[in-house]
């Protein structure tokens, strides 16, 4: 058996993100049928196919890959669906992904699509659930999302010294590199003023610097090396998918994580024993390992800049620098465009908003047009290697590195 | 007349004379504390314990990182009418080597807090109907703390 574990990319589609109100599965078409004709193949091709499921639109089954293989007619493909939160599209591209590594077929449609509310999200459907966490922590402390990525970025300035301003400048930069963006919902730069004078959600955390939830969909056909040499041939650089990543935390996670009261206790487990970093630096480690690179060798990164400040976390969880030395790469522009390591090139999180399902696949698709050289207006040029870096409510790692 | 009822049942106490509890749990094998209490399983991978001692955590604890909630947060949430933005602490207890998170008690805004600062833990009232208080635990600046309310310098 080949210890060749990649799988290639054929084809990549997008909806653009915005708030149009409409069905979700419109926009999961949209983006299949631009997958799909890049790919140069058809439905009646797909043997596969791997939904990423989001809980808004009502019940799982409403939203899982069955109601897209039914939109398409059905064929009689194998079907999954899968909920990971935010991660679920690294988690239906991983099904596929072990479909094709394991021979069980050569050509998979990877497929998520979201209409979303406005405003917080908040816990779906009624009634007192008190056994579940995520319920009791708007019931029980009024913890909204934003409260806690607040929590990460007041740990920054305490530990590190990040200001208001640095967090501002993650939300200028990406809001520079969206601009060219046909796939991005805010398509208009911002300057450092204008987001200090953004109201105060929470402290430290402005409104431009916390991402929105949005609507939106992306697809990805996925297929065995042999199948892609066949049928590309070569027309353009083939990309790969070189490892998929979607690990959960190790006990004792010591950092405070949606949507849970505590920590785990580190009690039982020498002080040398636990590194403090959390759960975040382990997702793109699990992904570096199985692909034999690191962290040196990545050209750009789609990262979840769920705030301007988690971007700077990111930084350093994916490797590109120490703790605590995020502010002097984003400082230098190391991050931006232009700069050695470019970040969120798409315009990420903040540029997007959030279509939970669809996110992480939105995540490949720009990784995949970048590494193609096809990112008119925002490429980072000559890319190889691009990793994506996402974090899943509940404990779901999502990292996808890619290369051509 | 109203009445005192925990908003959730047996995630803390309150004795007679005021003395606020988180109630957590230890394993009795491995030692490792749990909030709220584990019941059946322990979180630790490589214990297996399914017996557990219900134990009160330490009542004071550093904060470990701050904020408020400037805009109403949507249900489950029962805001007060009107909306009175609150601050969210979350807190190290050194003797459980965990951090957990709460509501700061009325009154203290961001600019009282500080990481490192001590906080010890309250009762209050998280929200009310005609007839009701429901409790819950929330965390108030140590007074003597660094940056206690009114203590901070204009």
């Amino acid at each position: 058996m080949s210890d060749d574990r990649r799988i290639a990319v054929l084809g990549a589609g997008m909806h653009p993100w915005g708030k149009w109100g409409r069905p979700f599965v419109e926009y999961g078409m949209a983006a299949v049928s631009d997958a799909l004709s890049d790919a140069g193949l058809t439905w009646r091709d797909i043997e596969f196919v791997s939904g990423a499921d989001t809980i808004r639109n009502g019940y799982p089954g409403f939203v899982a890959g069955a109601t897209f293989a039914q939109a398409l007619g059905w064929t009689g493909a194998r079907v999954s669906s899968c909920y990971a939160a935010c991660a679920s599209g690294a988690a239906a591209i991983g099904n596929a992904r072990a479909q094709i590594l394991a021979g069980l077929c050569d050509v998979a449609l990877v497929v998520g699509a979201d209409t979303t509310p406005k405003g917080f999200f908040a816990p779906v459907g009624g009634g007192d659930r008190k056994d579940d966490p995520d319920w009791l922590r708007f019931h029980l402390m009024g913890a909204t999302n934003p409260t806690y990525f607040a929590l990460y970025a007041r740990r920054r300035m305490d530990r590190f010294g990040a200001t208001e301003e640095d967090f501002a400048q993650v939300k200028v930069k990406n809001a520079r590199h969206g601009v060219a963006n046909p796939y991005a919902r805010y398509r208009g730069e911002v300057t450092v003023d204008e987001v200090l004078a953004s109201p105060m959600v929470a402290d430290p955390l402005r409104l431009l610097e916390i991402c929105a939830t949005s609507d939106g969909g992306a697809a990805l056909v996925l297929t065995s090396m042999d199948f892609a040499r066949r049928h590309a041939g070569g027309a353009e650089p083939l990309v790969t998918i070189n490892a998929v990543s979607t690990v959960t935390p190790s006990f004792p996670n010591t950092v405070i994580e949606m949507p849970n009261f505590s920590t785990d206790s580190a009690i039982a487990f020498p002080a040398d024993a636990v590194d403090g970093r959390g759960f975040r630096p382990s997702i793109t480690a699990s992904a570096y390992a199985e692909a034999g690179i690191g962290p040196e060798d990545v050209d750009l990164a789609e990262v979840y800049d769920l705030s301007a400040a988690l971007e700077l976390d990111w930084y350093e969880d994916i490797g590109l620098c120490g703790e605590g030395e995020a502010e002097k790469l984003l400082r230098d522009g190391a991050t931006a465009l232009g700069g050695k390591v470019p970040v969120n090139p798409s315009g990420g999180l903040s540029c997007f908003g959030e279509a939970i399902p669809a996110q992480a696949i939105a995540q490949v698709c720009e990784s995949v047009w970048q590494l193609r050289g096809a990112a008119t207006g925002h490429q980072v040029e000559g890319a190889r290697v691009a990793i994506t870096a996402n974090q899943g409510l509940f404990g779901h790692g999502s990292s996808v590195l890619l290369a051509r | 007349m109203t009445t005192q009822v925990p908003a959730i049942e047996g995630w803390f106490t309150v004795d007679d004379d005021g003395t606020a509890a988180l109630t957590g749990s230890r394993c009795a094998k491995c030692g490792t504390f749990a909030f709220p209490a584990a019941k059946k399983y322990c979180g630790n991978p490589d214990c297996d314990s399914q017996e557990f001692d219900v134990v009160a955590l330490s009542r004071t604890g550093k904060i470990w990182s701050y904020t408020d909630a400037r805009y109403q947060p949507p249900p489950p949430y029962v805001p007060a009418d009107p909306y009175v933005p609150f601050c969210l602490v979350a807190v190290e207890l050194a003797a459980e080597k965990l951090v957990v998170m709460g509501q700061v008690v009325s009154g203290v805004t961001v600019d009282d807090l500080t990481v490192g600062d001590e906080v010890e833990l309250v009762v209050d009232t998280l929200y009310s109907d005609d007839d009701q208080d429901f409790l819950v635990w929330k965390w108030k600046p140590v007074a003597g703390a660094a940056s206690a309310p009114g203590s901070k310098e204009a």
